[in-house]
């Protein structure tokens, strides 16, 4: 595995040099996607740093989920250029764990909770190697984590909602990955799933991992993240959540479509 | 002999040689295309293995005319496979480029593709027909097979290209799983979703070929498909679908076969589509979880469980219970007695509904979410839906326990 250097210098507390200058954990650089002829994102920069909780924050049809998934390569960017941990995305891929959007796949498709969690070890299964007692072993502790070692086999679509989301986001745990990329992971979860899933979240950012969600409740932005991108179409804004997440900036970000007595309303920084 | 006797006969590969190659032939076949075709199912592009099939008729007139016109007669079975398989991947990828580079849907570019290549391999043949040299009886047969003179080198170009399809199949079940499943993340992770899904075509391409002597181009897609759609029913897991498809498909090619082979006259392939089909059928009825039978089943046992707890409910709250299958249901479980007045024990487990009633009213309240208010029955224990950490939830909403309708 390529990343277990740098696992290794985190654990001894001391941050390679490459990270050490700083190095974002992603750096988009004019980054430009067009489905058609009409941009769906434009010349976007960004960068999001190491050991941060990052939100990508903006309106519907702002670009969002299109943003995260060009930034993977999952739909072709028009122009730009994405870093990961100061390497070229290619070389990095196996650095980053993708939590899609939960609607994005059939949950009738015939598979059990823990074989989803397996896709997570397809880099070290490769094509032939036979599932063993310790993969089987490590995808129950990432279901475990998760709260869902109950569920292993479990059909697929016999979860709930927020089930399927905590299954996607085992998966990305069995990745082992030092950057997770969430679309939408708190989008029509009960409330028991959405802390169960930022609980995970926060024990990443603990172990040194990045995390960047795509994410639409504005109020618990300042709750749960301490790095926030505005994007609609254009990058608005980026920076500390602090400082960044104001009602300006939000003002500039969704326009007329906030009402400025919901902002008064919302949880600003302080 | 009999019809029976002959089929049985056939069975046994004692039906003389011709029908014991096809009966091997066609269950090697069976066995390919069901655990190849799996993915094509999974991947919810069935239809574009029929552009693929009706795509090779043009190859093969084009191998016969190039064979004849280098002296030879124009039969040669690989030589006309090679023919059909060019074809058919020039379909292949003209129904991918279409659908990717413009603004026509897959379903376009699959109509458009399948009739005009249909069209000019019926045109071809037509030629065919009127040129002087060369044996061109029988090479319609491609369009619904046809198994009477199979040689043995025939059935070994089937094994061979079936034992390469079940080995891609075994080497690639893992990306195209992933692709199926969840595509975007198999890009994410760096699979190459269009090769993948290109390697999985040339399969389903591949038994496509090896299938044209014995079922036809016609009917091979029901061979790639119905099995999968009929091992669906048996199992949750893909692996098992793959292997409970490519043995119902070996199956149904060696039943088909032997079937065919017991009374003259009777068409190979379409008898192992049939066969496929009775398979399906079976399934579709039978099986234990999804089958049509179990779903009833599961209804009226659902309709049971809501009439009792209705009942029991209006017991908790003292009223009068009206309706004459709830009546039925607590009667029959002794919770009432005939004069409708509740016994000790419905009285009991009166309260105890009413009591998981107000268990399942917050667990409502905090899960905004379809799938966990379909799951409501009434009697699943809630462990069962939930996880720990969302049953606590409910408990902390709850408050302390305390006793709630009398009994505990």
């Amino acid at each position: 595995m390529g990343h277990t250097v740098l696992e290794l210098a985190a654990d001894g507390g001391k941050a390679p040099a490459a990270e050490a200058g700083g190095a974002a954990a992603l750096q988009l650089a004019e980054m430009t996607v067009s489905y058609g002829e009409k941009p769906a994102v434009f010349s976007v920069d960004a960068r999001i740093p190491a050991r941060s909780m990052a939100a990508i924050i903006g309106p519907n049809g702002a670009g969002k989920s299109t943003l995260l998934k060009a930034a993977l390569g999952i739909v072709p960017r028009l122009s730009g250029k994405v870093t990961v941990f100061g390497e070229p995305f290619r070389q990095a891929r196996h650095r980053i764990a993708y939590v899609p959007q939960r609607a994005s796949v059939d949950w009738d498709f015939p598979t059990r909770v823990i074989d989803v969690v397996l896709m997570g070890l397809y880099r070290e299964l490769g094509l032939l190697r036979l599932v063993r007692r310790r993969h089987r072993e490590a995808a129950l502790a990432c279901l475990d984590r998760v709260g869902m070692a109950d569920f292993a086999e479990r059909q697929i679509g016999q979860l709930s909602g927020g089930q399927q989301q905590r299954v996607f986001l085992a998966r990305a745990l069995a990745q082992g990955a030092d950057l997770y990329l969430l679309d939408e992971p708190f989008a029509g979860v009960d409330a028991a799933t959405e802390k169960a899933i930022i609980a995970v979240l926060k024990s990443l950012k603990e172990a040194q991992k990045t995390v960047l969600c795509v994410h639409h409740d504005l109020a618990t932005v300042i709750d749960y993240f301490d790095h926030v991108l505005l994007v609609n179409v254009r990058k608005i804004a980026e920076g500390p959540a602090a400082t960044t997440f104001t009602a300006d900036n939000l003002q500039a970000t969704y326009g007329g479509r906030l009402a400025s007595a919901h902002i008064d309303q919302l949880k600003l920084p302080a | 002999m009999t019809m029976v006797d002959t089929f049985l006969t056939a069975l046994m590969l004692q039906a003389g040689y011709n029908a014991a190659l096809v009966a091997l032939g066609a269950g090697l076949l069976g066995i390919a295309a069901g655990a190849g075709g799996t993915f094509l199912f999974l991947r919810k592009r069935a239809l574009v293995s029929d552009a693929v099939a009706h795509a090779t008729l043009p190859g093969v007139g084009i191998a016969f005319i190039v064979m004849v016109l280098l002296g030879g007669d124009g039969r040669s079975l690989p030589g006309l496979l090679l023919g059909s398989a060019i074809s058919a991947t020039i379909g292949l990828l003209l129904v991918e480029w279409v659908a990717r580079r413009t603004r026509l849907a897959e379903d376009a570019a699959i109509g458009a593709v399948l009739s005009v290549f249909f069209g000019i391999g019926i045109v071809l043949l037509t030629v065919i027909q009127t040129m002087s040299r060369g044996k061109q009886a029988g090479l319609e047969s491609f369009l619904l097979g046809s198994t009477a003179g199979m040689l043995y080198q025939d059935a070994v170009v089937i094994a061979v290209g079936g034992g390469l399809a079940l080995l891609a199949v075994l080497l690639l079940r893992r990306p195209m799983t992933l692709v199926a499943f969840d595509p975007e993340y198999a890009a994410a992770r760096g699979l190459e979703v269009r090769l993948i899904d290109l390697a999985m075509m040339g399969l389903v391409l591949g038994v496509t070929v090896i299938g044209l002597k014995i079922v036809g181009l016609i009917l091979i897609v029901a061979m790639l498909i119905i099995p999968a759609v009929t091992a669906r029913f048996w199992t949750d897991r893909t692996e098992h679908v793959v292997l409970v498809a490519g043995a119902l498909g070996g199956v149904s090619g060696y039943l088909g076969a032997a079937l065919s082979a017991s009374a003259p006259g009777i068409p190979t392939g379409p008898i192992i589509v049939l066969v496929a089909f009775g398979l399906f059928l079976l399934s579709l009825f039978l099986a234990p979880k999804r089958g049509v039978l179990a779903a009833l089943l599961r209804h009226r046992r659902f309709q049971l469980r809501v009439h009792r707890r209705q009942g029991l409910l209006a017991l908790a709250h003292g009223e009068a219970v009206l309706d004459p299958l709830t009546i039925r249901v607590l009667r029959r479980d002794g919770m009432i007695r005939g004069d409708l007045v509740p016994t000790e024990a419905g009285r009991a487990r009166a309260a105890k509904a009413l009591r998981d009633e107000r268990r399942w009213e917050i667990a409502r309240k905090i899960h905004q979410d379809e799938a966990i208010h379909g799951r409501y029955d009434g009697l699943t224990p809630i462990e069962t839906v939930l996880t720990r950490d969302e049953i606590a939830e409910i408990d902390r909403r709850i408050g302390r326990p305390v006793v709630a309708g009398g009994a505990a």
